[in-house]
């Protein structure tokens, strides 16, 4: 059984090796604050990976497996199904895995599931890039952004995750981000209750990675959201719902400048990129009003 | 690390489980990466808790009762600055570990 050394308020440790200023820790303190003790948790490799800890340590109350990079989603389907067979449906399957492990390396195993209905809820926090690795580019690295194997700036733009699950026609969908941390509640809690598989995708800046001040982490998340560079919403039974819509979006001057690692960009690049975030913005708006 | 986690899978390996088994919930010590720590106004303080929401260590509580009011527990807190960007009313101040007790 689990032995607790230290006390903590929630279902957390206090003293997680995540960096100063991390945003993922903020994403698991939410999850785990709305799902409570009756979860189980499946974390990949990566930086969620602290949370599930180093030998016999956790930083978790509750019962979790660390699976590989690219089952995450395959393992919560069978830890459903085991729990099905024991007759236990009221245990809640939780897949907590990055933007790498489930863009990228995890997206077929999360096909299976969404394609099979089990009933798991999978949050993906979206560094967007590898970032316990040494901040390599995935495939949810925004256009024009440097890391280590993109170092001018990557040429493409992101994957778009939440659109990819709900041609699934699955239940709930749905982006959030740190910066409004009581509409993620609100978000984990609808996608705990629906009876399918759900998926939540949350924007977790990263100081490390992205190069800003640890202390600017909710600045940079709010200035994603207020400049369009990430939009939030929810898909609920064919039905979209805007959650945050102002007539005129910031300039993206405002989200980008922020950060160190768009720092190479071009007068030219800044505009190539206004256009396409305000083209993205127009064809989101467009599709759910 | 290697020896830590043999000695767990073979205590495992009686009841079939594999793999190493964490069994102790722990805090690492984060208190001591601090190089600045928050020190609070009590002032300006209108408690009004956002400091405790986005705080990524949840080591803020607010007392509402209280003249002061936000206790933040130094033994884990990083020393980010979160609290000190998100404060409306700009009560949160850093200062160098070591200059005030």
């Amino acid at each position: 059984m689990l032995e607790v050394k230290h006390q903590s308020k929630g279902l957390v440790s206090h003293g997680v090796s995540a960096c100063a200023g991390c945003g993922l820790e903020i994403v698991m303190r939410s999850a785990m604050r709305v799902l409570g003790e009756d979860t189980m948790i499946i974390i990949p490799p990566g930086c969620a990976a602290l949370f599930s800890g180093f030998g016999k340590e956790t930083a978790l109350k509750i019962p979790g497996f660390q699976g590989n990079l690219e089952n995450s989603a395959a393992c919560a389907s069978g830890l459903r199904a085991a729990l099905n067979a024991k007759g236990n449906t009221h245990t809640k399957v939780l897949a907590f895995a990055g933007d790498g492990a489930t863009v990228d390396i995890g997206i077929q195993a999360l096909s299976g599931v969404l394609e099979r209905r089990d009933k798991v809820i999978y949050i993906c926090y979206d560094n967007e890039a590898y970032m316990n690795t040494g901040i390599q580019s995935s495939s949810s690295t925004p256009q024009f952004a440097s890391t280590t194997t993109t170092p001018a700036g990557k040429n493409t733009g992101r994957k778009d995750l939440v659109q990819i699950a709900i041609s699934h026609d699955i239940p709930y969908a749905a982006t959030a981000s740190i910066y409004n941390i009581k509409d993620l509640e609100r978000k984990i809690e609808k996608a705990s209750e629906v009876d399918g598989p759900s998926l939540v995708h949350v924007h977790a800046p990263c100081p490390t990675g992205w190069r800003y001040d640890p202390s600017k982490t909710i600045q940079v998340a709010r200035a994603a959201v207020e400049t369009g560079c990430w939009i939030q919403y929810e898909y609920e039974n064919g039905k979209y719902t805007l959650n945050y819509n102002r007539k005129a979006l910031k300039p993206i001057e405002e989200y980008v400048g922020l950060q160190g690692r768009f720092k190479k960009m071009s007068a030219e690049d800044k505009k190539t990129m206004q256009e396409n975030v305000k083209a993205h913005f127009d064809k989101y708006t467009g599709k759910m009003i | 690390m290697q020896k830590q986690q043999e000695q767990q899978t073979r205590n495992c390996k009686k009841i079939n489980v594999y793999g190493p088994c964490a069994n102790e919930f722990v805090s690492s010590n984060t208190g001591s990466w601090r190089l600045e720590r928050p020190v609070v106004n009590f002032e300006n303080c209108i408690k009004c808790g956002i400091c405790e929401s986005f705080c990524p260590c949840n080591v803020i509580t607010i007392h509402k009762e209280l003249k002061e009011s936000v206790e933040i527990d130094y033994d884990y807190c990083k020393g980010c600055g979160i609290c000190v960007n998100e404060c409306p009313k700009n009560c949160i101040k850093l200062v160098a570990e070591g200059s005030v007790e």
